[in-house]
């Protein structure tokens, strides 16, 4: 009686069933995230990074490690059009009292840039054999240094594709190894509490008060000289994300904390449900959101770390190609004054940070649909 | 209590819990929530369990689920075929049965649900966990237990973000019901809605006993709902049991002084009635450092000095009546339609 009543009420206003009550979480993230402009094209930005460094072989003119003893220190050469695209080739003259070759651009060379031109031969993602390129100059033999040449006469625009993919995989790959050992050391300190979360928290309380710079040196110090260029990368990889795990497994741990006693776990508890189900059907779905924006936020740091160890010296080395090893090149004022487009990288190190920072700012806003 | 089957007879249960301090959690001391406490439950009535904010009554709720694991004492449980069982002592496995006939309905409507499940999912979670149903039987069996609750089967592919308080406690209510409970433990199932939505939610848990002979254990601190709803009434102080009685006969003629002042607490509608509201003196006793003798004493309006050393147990007064005080049958206390 009392309840038909309460029906025939709100027959009237669903019979068109309206998107929001048959929203699942993820879409409700996404209808709060969207609303955020800056985090958006951030996230459009981010694709667009990861996109470069899934393709350099095929969006690099020329290789990295490409030498040409005539154009050291090459300037950058503006791209221009006059119903093709072209750029000026150099004439270079020495001078005689700073004793170094100094460019000019010469406007009567032209020399033409096309797209999908040949270039050198790779492998697409190491299996399918081609010499395409998006862009080079027609003829391969004649320079083409859009954002200048190092000292060894490199293209920097190459170096810096090849960098990206490094850069950003190194951010990746470390926040998935301290995101195991976070979820994992996080998830039993908060899951069991007592004893084991107290020497949890003060382990993670150490590792946070050790000196970074020290560390990084020491333990890079261990790395040996005599390992090879992949093994440097995996180690480096490591020691990032062994500094990284604390902030992941305090994340972790805070969510489990508070989600260990809301009712619906409890409700789940006395329905008879395993703590497997438990952990893996109620828990955990409501804080992956938390997760993957506090992993955005963590990747920032993971490439800002990786290029100051490089830059100091004690992270990657040649000939493996980081933005840091080609902030490395930057290191002594002299270089900067000749060629200043060798702090370019910085460039690129401000816009994947700033875009990962932004982008995880939105993430976290939007992590939680159901805050009251 | 004349032709009262007992269905669920608890005694002398006591929950503490350690106060742990320090870097090794050494244990400093226990906060005694629930201290000592003896009632049974008859089959088919509803026992109201009422007292002041942290008294206990959540936590007795939760020994008799088992969601915390008992200081000491019986929960003796006498199942369908008529065996009985000690829930206090059951080990995990053996007491998974024992959670599809004791089930439980939670006071806040919004964190009891998972906000990000399906209404489907949420009363279907016991059946699964339980292996009862599957498939299309599972959906037909969630459809027919929300009508039961009186929402429209069609809302079950909705996520919780799209009902009301009231209807979130339909919710919560079909999935206690989902897998045919014996008892209902009843926390604080209304207090967090609406006067109106509470009326609902109280004629829908009375229909639903009389259709189902359930047997409810309402735990409340709203003594008006209590009222309304309990055949019995049991009044809680500081982790102990001071009063239960027979509803009309604790609202009318309460035995024990602590009761008397709670009931002098109920709104009344009459304003000629309102100038007799007794004030306590002093805080409520702390369950970790109890007062002596009679927890109650200090705030007393009728404590002597046998009250301070000597600690009352609860006894029968005749008439279904059992009071914890040295001088219940001595005192003459007013009740809430007393002259």
């Amino acid at each position: 009686m009392n309840t038909a009543g309460i029906i025939h009420q709100t027959a009237a206003r669903t019979d068109t069933e309206a998107p929001i009550f048959v929203a699942p979480e993820w879409k409700l993230v996404w209808w709060k995230f969207r609303k955020h402009k800056v985090a958006l094209i951030s996230g459009i930005i981010i694709v667009f990074i990861y996109l470069v460094a899934a393709l350099v072989e095929f969006l690099a003119p020329f290789s990295p490690t490409a030498t040409n003893s005539k154009y050291l220190y090459a300037p950058p050469q503006p791209l221009q059009f006059d119903g093709g695209l072209f750029v000026s080739g150099y004439t270079s003259t020495v001078d005689k009292a700073a004793l170094r070759r100094i460019f000019v651009v010469d406007p009567t060379q032209k020399i033409q840039v096309g797209f999908f031109v040949k270039g050198i031969p790779y492998k697409w993602f190491g299996v399918l054999p081609s010499d395409r390129h998006l862009f080079g100059p027609v003829d391969p033999t004649q320079p083409m240094y859009l954002l200048g040449a190092d000292r060894l006469g490199r293209d920097l625009l190459s170096r810096l594709i090849y960098g990206t993919r490094i850069s950003m995989s190194i951010g990746l790959i470390g926040v998935f190894f301290s995101l195991l050992l976070g979820i994992v050391l996080g998830g039993i300190s908060g899951f069991y509490g007592g004893m084991v979360d107290t020497l949890i928290q003060r382990t993670i309380e150490l590792v946070r008060s050790i000196p970074q710079i020290p560390l990084w040196m020491g333990l890079s110090a261990a790395l040996t000289f005599s390992i090879s260029p992949v093994q440097t990368y995996f180690a480096i990889t490591v020691i990032l994300s062994l500094l990284a795990w604390p902030d992941l497994a305090r994340a972790v741990r805070g969510r489990f904390l508070s989600l260990r006693t809301e009712d619906f776990v409890m409700a789940a508890r006395l329905d008879g449900a395993s703590q497997w189900r438990i952990i893996f059907r109620h828990m955990l779905p409501a804080f992956y959101s938390h997760i993957i924006a506090t992993l955005t936020l963590t990747i920032p740091s993971m490439i800002l770390a990786e290029t100051a160890l490089s830059f100091l010296g004690l992270g990657l080395r040649e000939p493996v190609v980081s933005w840091g090893v080609l902030l490395q090149d930057a290191q002594d004022i002299r270089s900067i004054a000749t060629a200043p487009w060798l702090l370019i990288p910085t460039l690129a190190v401000v816009i994947a940070v700033l875009a990962l920072n932004f982008f995880g700012d939105g993430l976290r806003d939007a992590a939680d649909p159901y805050a009251r | 209590m004349e032709k009262c089957s007992v269905l669920l007879t608890v005694n002398d249960l006591k929950m503490h819990f350690p106060i742990r301090h320090g870097f090794l959690q050494r244990v400093t001391g226990y906060v005694k929530a629930v201290d000592g406490v003896s009632f049974s439950v008859c089959c088919g009535e509803t026992l109201g369990l009422v007292g002041e904010s942290g008294c206990g009554k959540t936590t007795i709720g939760r020994c008799l689920m088992r969601a915390y694991e008992p200081t000491c004492g019986t929960m003796i449980y006498q199942n369908e075929r008529g065996e009985t069982v000690d829930l206090a002592r059951l080990p995990g496995r053996q007491l998974k049965p024992y959670r599809r006939e004791l089930r439980m309905i939670f006071q806040d409507p919004y964190s009891s649900l998972n906000p990000r499940m399906t209404v489907l999912d949420i009363v279907a979670e016991p059946l699964r966990v339980h292996h009862l149903a599957k498939g299309k039987d599972l959906e037909d069996r969630v459809a027919a237990l929300l009508k039961r609750v009186g929402l429209r089967p069609e809302y079950m592919r909705r996520y919780p973000h799209a009902f009301s308080g009231g209807q979130r406690q339909r919710i919560g209510i079909a999935r206690a019901l989902a897998l045919s409970p014996r008892i209902v433990i009843c926390d604080e199932a209304v207090s967090a809605l609406d006067v109106s939505v509470q009326a609902q939610i109280l004629n829908i848990l009375q229909d639903l006993q009389l259709e189902l002979n359930l047997t409810y254990l309402f735990i409340s601190h709203d003594l008006s709902v209590v009222e309304y709803i309990a055949d019995r009434v049991a009044v809680m102080y500081v982790g102990k049991l001071v009063e239960v009685a027979p509803t009309e006969r604790l609202f009318n003629a309460p035995r024990h002084p602590y009761t008397e002042a709670l009931l002098s607490a109920v709104p009344k509608p009459d304003p000629r009635m309102r100038s007799r509201r007794i004030v306590l003196e002093g805080e409520v006793a702390d369950p970790a450092n109890p007062p002596s003798g009679c927890y109650f004493h200090p705030r007393c309006r009728y404590a002597q000095a046998r009250c301070a050393t000597e600690r009352p147990e609860l006894h029968d007064v005749g008439q279904g009546q059992q009071v914890a005080c040295h001088f219940a049958e001595e005192l003459s206390l007013s009740g809430v339609r007393a002259n």
